[in-house]
This record gives C-alpha cells, sequence and structure tokens, in this order.
C-alpha cells in the first residue's frame, strides 16, 4: 500500500478500515541468497538497498528481538555531515544526501528535519581548530559556517555567553544537520524492504554459524537452521559476541552510552547545540522535550543502563551550557550499547571468512550513518568491492597503519 | 558501583580510572618472530566479553593501587577485585 494525503482522506471517510500491516509477519525459509543478522536501523536500509538499488531478491533480515529495538530507538536523532578526515566525510555527506531523498525514496514520513547544528567554541584554539574543519567539510561538498559571538547570540541568546570558565565564542554552523524520527527510520526501511520482497523475521536470534572449508552456509537460530549464500552482520553493541561464532575477536569494545528526554516545552532551541568544553549536546525534538545527552559510561557493559555519575556529568554541562535547562524537569533516561572501535571509526567490510561480512564499530555515531551505512553494505554484499565511500573502513586498517582516528587518542575505545 | 578494594573497602568507582582488559598486563615478547601480529593483536583486539570480564581499575583519586577487578557486565556486579601485580616469570596473569 502507497502512502499519501490522498489516502489518508480515503480511509478517513471510511473509518480506517483499509490500513493494512507495514510489513509481513513471515515464517522464515530454509534457504536465502542473502541473510542480514540484525534488524536495526543498519540491517534494515542494507536490506532495503540491496533489493532496491542491486536488484537482489531472496533476502531475509534476522532480529533478536523485535525490529527497532536496540541503538535505533535508542539514540538522540542527531544527522550531521561535519567530519574532518578524508576516510570519513565523503561516507557521512553521502549519508546527509540520501537523508535529503529518504521519504521519497522510502515513501515514508521519518520527519527528517534539517534544522542545523551549532558547535560551540570557548577559546582561540578551538575557532581555529573548527575553521579548519568547516574547510574541511567545504571540500567534500558539506557545508559549514564560521559564526561570531555576536552572530551567535542573534539565533541562540539564552546560552551562557559570559561562562566564567568557559566563555562562548562563537560556533562553527553545519546547517543541513539536524534530527530526524529515528523509530520512523527503522519502520520506513523495513517497510519499503518488504515491498520489494525482502523477509523481516522478528524473534529469530543468531546463535551461530556454519561455515565448511572457508565458506559460509548458513547461521543457525532460535528458530532452526537458515542457510544462505552470503550473511552480513549489523548487529552493533553486540558485535564481539556475534562474531565470536566465527571465531573472531575484534578491535571493539561494549559500552554503555545513556540519553535524556525532559518534560515537554514550548519551543526554545533553534537546532541541535554542542558545548564545545564538555561533552553535551542538545536538541527539541518536536514533542517538545529537550533531548540530551553527553559522555559514555567508560567501562565495558552489556547492560542497556548506566550509572549515576555520568547523568551527574551530563547535567552539569547542561547547566553551564545553558542554565534555563534547570528549569526543566528530567522525564526519561536509558542506555544502549556501543561497539567503541580503537580508532572511533566504523568497519564495512569482509571478513576472512568466504561469503560473511561485517559492518560494525559505530561508536555513538551510528544513526546519522543509517542510510549509507546500509547503502554501503549493500554494495559490498551484491558486488564484493567496498562502496567508494566506504573503502577505508577496513578491518585490517589497525595492522597497516591506516587508522582513522578523528580524536586523535589513539587505541582507548573510552576516549573516542 | 563501589568497588571493594582489598586494602580500603568499599570505594565509589568514581576514584578510579577505567584501564580495560586485564590481559593487557601480559604484553608480549618484542622480540619474537611473530611480534608485529603479536602486538596488533596485544593493542587493537579485544575479548569483549558478555558475562564475566576481569579488567584494570587505576586508584588515581585514591592510593594510586592498581587493580583487577572481576565484573558481570550484564548486570555490573562485582564479584571480586584484587590488586594487580607484575607477573613472575611462567605465571599467568
Amino acid at each position: 500500500m502507497r502512502y499519501s494525503g490522498l489516502r489518508i482522506i480515503k480511509e478517513a471517510l471510511t473509518g480506517h478500515k483499509g490500513w493494512t500491516p507495514a510489513w509481513r509477519d513471515v515464517a522464515p525459509q530454509n534457504q536465502y541468497d542473502f541473510i542480514i543478522v540484525g534488524g536495526g536501523g543498519h540491517g534494515l536500509a542494507t536490506a532495503h538497498y540491496l533489493a532496491k538499488v542491486y536488484g537482489k531478491a531472496r533476502i531475509a533480515v534476522l532480529e533478536k528481538g523485535w525490529i527497532g529495538g536496540g541503538n535505533v530507538g535508542r539514540n538522540t536523532t542527531i544527522i550531521r555531515s561535519n567530519y574532518l578526515l578524508p576516510g570519513n566525510e565523503p561516507f557521512y555527506e553521502f549519508s546527509m544526501k540520501l537523508w535529503e531523498g529518504l521519504e521519497q525514496d522510502l515513501n515514508y514520513n521519518a520527519m527528517v528535519s534539517q534544522r542545523g547544528i551549532m558547535n560551540l567554541f570557548h577559546t582561540d584554539g578551538q575557532r581555529d581548530a573548527y575553521r579548519r574543519r568547516g574547510n574541511a567539510m567545504i571540500l567534500h561538498g558539506s557545508d559549514a559556517e564560521l559564526l561570531d559571538q555576536e552572530q551567535l547570540r542573534k539565533e541562540a541568546p539564552f546560552l551562557n555567553f559570559d561562562n566564567a570558565r568557559f566563555p562562548i565564542k562563537g560556533a562553527l554552523v553545519h546547517r543541513r544537520g539536524g534530527t530526524v524520527r529515528h523509530d520512523a527510520v527503522a519502520w520506513g526501511y523495513a517497510r519499503s524492504a518488504d515491498r520489494h520482497g525482502v523477509d523481516i523475521i522478528q524473534n529469530c536470534e543468531v546463535t551461530g554459524f556454519k561455515i565448511e572449508n572457508g565458506k559460509i552456509l548458513g547461521v543457525e537460530t532460535s528458530r532452526g537452521f537458515i542457510g544462505a549464500g552470503k550473511v552480513g552482520v549489523a548487529v552493533a553493541g553486540s558485535s564481539s559476541k556475534v562474531m565470536s561464532y566465527a571465531d573472531m575477536r575484534l578491535p571493539i569494545e561494549s559500552h554503555v552510552l545513556q540519553a535524556f528526554v525532559s518534560e515537554g516545552l514550548k519551543p526554545v532551541l533553534p537546532g541541535v547545540i554542542t558545548f564545545g568544553a564538555g561533552h553535551f549536546y542538545v536538541s527539541q525534538s518536536d514533542k517538545g522535550g529537550l533531548v540530551f545527552g553527553g559522555d559514555i559510561d567508560g567501562y565495558n557493559t552489556y547492560a542497556q543502563r548506566g550509572n549515576l555519575p555520568v547523568v551527574e556529568d551530563v547535567c552539569e554541562g547542561g547547566m553551564a551550557l545553558m542554565p534555563m535547562i534547570g528549569r526543566a524537569r528530567l522525564l526519561r533516561m536509558w542506555g544502549g550499547l556501543m561497539d567503541m572501535s580503537m580508532d572511533g571509526s566504523p568497519f564495512i567490510d569482509k571478513t576472512h571468512i568466504d561469503g560473511l561480512y561485517f559492518n560494525g564499530g559505530w561508536c555513538y555515531g551510528g544513526f546519522k550513518a543509517t542510510p549509507a551505512s546500509g547503502y554501503a553494505f549493500a554494495h559490498l554484499l551484491a558486488t564484493d568491492t567496498p562502496h567508494d565511500t566506504a573503502t577505508a573502513y577496513r578491518l585490517d586498517r589497525f595492522i597497516s597503519g591506516h587508522m582513522i582516528d578523528e580524536k586523535g587518542v589513539g587505541a582507548q575505545p573510552n576516549l573516542h | 558501583m563501589l568497588i571493594p578494594h582489598p586494602l580500603l573497602g568499599l570505594r565509589d568507582a568514581q576514584e578510579f580510572v577505567y584501564k580495560g582488559d586485564a590481559r593487557l598486563m601480559a604484553r608480549p615478547d618484542p622480540q619474537a618472530d611473530d611480534a608485529l601480529q603479536a602486538f596488533h593483536d596485544y593493542t587493537y583486539l579485544r575479548d569483549n566479553p558478555a558475562g564475566q570480564h576481569r579488567e584494570l581499575w587505576f586508584h588515581e583519586q585514591g592510593d594510586r593501587s592498581w587493580l583487577i577487578v572481576t565484573r558481570d557486565t550484564r548486570t555490573h556486579e562485582i564479584l571480586k577485585a584484587e590488586l594487580a601485580r607484575p607477573r613472575g616469570k611462567g605465571e599467568r596473569t
């Protein structure tokens, strides 16, 4: 069923009796050409592009719980293409372009809102670094604008400009950045993939791989064995666990990132704002809640919840940035599991096993990458060659010396 | 989280800095023939288990000792905390 304004009017006049489920509930078949492990944003996007762009048939997405129940439903919904390094920025700019056409592509309202991102700076040195970053972004076809304090005051008068320790001197603004309704991304990709014939199989946990003579034959699941020509794994948060079934150790640790939302307020924030002196980022959802977050907790964990010291740290960041946030009450907080990689950048690559492919290591930047990650992973699965924008995301980049370390902190996953 | 320090009793985890998998104490032999691969694996690859994890916590805001803490990464329950010590010859960490 195609969604349109006309359809809404028609359904309104006929008692909304004509709506059908957005995707089928199917039992797994015995054999597929492609199996995508993980029904999150990246897995569903992979299935969508694999079917639609690369014209592949007999595709299944296997999800251990329900689709969109993991990190695609737990993030702070920010999209941006404001990276510095050559291995990253073309990929994220590709992702931004896909976001811009996403709703037409999926025939689904994902509430893509390019309301802009302001990265604040507080010192001369930081301003110079942001100017350099802005230039790198422009060189890669993205957009960037440097605002001084006076210009910024006009756009965000509520910021604590005269903070004695971290005065706000200006901002690097990325106008095409913004937010997207995260659940709708999962649902939109799932619906579109389903319409292109992909089987979305929920409550089907992968418990092992069947590998013979270095080639994958299929996956063992909680609903029995399913044969496959190629298997793509996109299970960020649980990557080490799933890839251990193929006896792989990954350059990844699992950490928890907490996110927070306040009670609903009248519109107060123009877009996404990030604090440059601490780690704090905030936007306002269309329901009115302030959505914000900060650092990861910093220790290995598979519990989807964090601890109170980080809550305190995040709230301190918020108070330093915009004291008015202290008047809002915190409504909810939650945690999601991050694949923290050794250089802070992701992987989209083949493995040493023929027919087994890996997508992961997204740290806490996976949501914005969803369309490009799915596209590039589908390209890799379909053609056995990396997509032009994802050639740097190799698993062997540490031994070859081609790390993509935006922060320059080295092999310390909890600092990326 | 509270960490049961073997000398100081229960201490807030905030006093510590997390330093990762305790296997990092076992540095490979730099003179070995496969030293490049061994150091790559040592530096970049992790077991990252869901379950019991032996890990290093440095008591930076305390007595500056290094602890090996055994913790369940699924529940944050701390099962054991002991002083980290350098390995003797032929001894496993």
